[in-house]
């Protein structure tokens, strides 16, 4: 390394010491780089494709407000997935290759979002859960080192907790409802419950990653105390629902002074992320479609924009020569 | 898989959140034209009321400092102090001056 290399880490290294935000022309390591480049866009591939399983009940919702409360959520998440793609950007990666690696099968996104959507509970269940997790694990990521995924994560969650807000509201609506409303509801955390808590990721000892991350203030929590603190935040909001989580081993622990839980799966979670979840084919499916039907508009865009750059050149040049 | 021959360029946005405010840098995206850009920062930008007026210029057409230049730039004003009002000591009588 050459002495500048060298000033420039100490500069890097001092300013994550110091909690100042790195930004975008400013020197980082390779690694650095790189760690943010992949975890920013698995974090906009999860916005995007998490729209779909939800999108699956816009045109059934049960009534016109929880329709437009839906579409809202899912815009929003369209929005997520945008400011996650731009604050990539800054990195050096294009729109284009992060799209491509998504379409390809290269990039992750939370697994979450490979289970199907069978009930309009799931909506609940999902609202719920899925983005409380989420919560959960963007909260500490406001802190994160680098300025502009930090700044994309204070939008996010400025605007996450109508999401949350709204699903426990259907998932009470079902509870109090008739007996078939509240065993939908019940089924509906039976099924999200388990994948909810592998949304932490694997544990501490089995994530490769996090030492790393943590070290550069990229990440502030171990996967497995964000899980305890999701677990200890939910039983009481179950308890107030009327539902059971479905796990037989979660009880108080007051020497602890947190729930003990059962043992996950996690063989299911390595299973989905390698593509055999119930809905992985058909979510990258979707995606695709969609990419490759809107193939025309963006060229069409593109055509449009450039004759209409000429045509105002045009214009300019013969009000000179008049 | 179709490809598109490029990709729409990139565009910053500022906006300014209400009259008698300066416009912020909210974020970036992609859009075939200006016109475009602005309906585009309109539907992700400001979903809450967040702004009353949108600039959106291309990404390329910005020149920015390069934080290489941060010393030589920033620091011969550290040493300044008199351009600050409490470098002056000034009788009581009129110290809220
Ligand atoms: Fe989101
Ligand atoms: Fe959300």
């Amino acid at each position: 390394m050459s002495p500048v290399e060298m000033n420039l880490e100490a500069r890097f290294d001092a300013y994550v010491a110091e909690e100042k935000k790195i930004e975008p022309k400013d020197w980082m390591p390779d690694a650095y780089r790189k760690t943010l480049i992949r975890q920013i866009s698995q974090h906009a591939h999860s916005e995007i494709v998490g729209m779909l399983p939800e999108g699956n009940w816009i045109s059934r919702a049960p009534s016109l407000k929880r329709k437009a409360i839906l579409l809202a959520k899912v815009q929003d998440e369209a929005g997520h997935g945008l400011y996650l793609y731009s604050a990539a950007e800054t990195l050096g990666v294009t729109r284009d290759q992060m799209l491509q690696d998504l379409h390809a099968g290269k990039a992750k996104y939370s697994s979450i979002f490979n289970y199907p959507t069978l009930t309009w509970a799931d909506m609940g269940a999902v609202g719920w859960l899925v983005d409380g997790a989420a919560i959960m694990n963007q909260v500490p990521l406001c802190k994160c080192s680098y300025g502009p995924y930090a700044r994309a994560m204070v939008r996010v969650c400025k605007e996450e907790s109508f999401h949350q807000r709204q699903g426990f509201q259907v998932m009470l609506n079902l509870a109090q409802g008739t007996p078939e409303q509240k065993a939908m509801a019940q089924d509906a955390l039976n099924r999200w419950w388990w994948p909810s808590l592998m949304m932490f990721g694997p544990s501490d000892a089995d994530s490769p990653h996090s030492a790393q991350s943590m070290k550069w203030n990229i990440k502030r929590f171990s996967n497995d105390e964000l899980r305890q603190r999701f677990v200890d935040m939910t039983v009481p909001q179950s308890e107030l629902l009327g539902l059971t989580l479905p796990d037989p081993d979660l009880k108080w622990n007051e020497e602890r002074g947190h729930y003990d839980f059962g043992a996950i799966n996690w063989d299911e979670f390595y299973n989905v992320i390698k593509g055999n979840g119930p809905c992985n084919k058909e979510r990258l499916g979707a995606r695709v479609k969609a990419y490759e039907d809107g193939a025309w508009v963006r060229d069409a865009a593109n055509a449009y924009a450039t004759k209409e750059a000429a045509r105002q050149k045009n214009a300019n040049a013969s009000t000179h020569a008049a | 898989m179709s490809e598109s021959k490029h990709e729409w360029p990139l565009w910053e946005v500022f906006i300014r959140s209400r009259q008698g405010l300066g416009h912020k840098h909210a974020g970036s995206l992609h859009a075939a034209d200006a016109q475009m850009a602005i309906q585009n920062a309109r539907d992700v930008y400001t979903r809450r009321q967040e702004g009353v007026s949108i600039w959106v210029v291309p990404a390329e057409a910005i020149t920015a400092s390069s934080p290489d230049d941060k010393d030589v730039l920033f620091d011969p004003a550290n040493d300044k102090v008199y351009r600050h009002p409490t470098f002056y000591k000034l009788p009581d009588e009129v110290n809220n001056m």
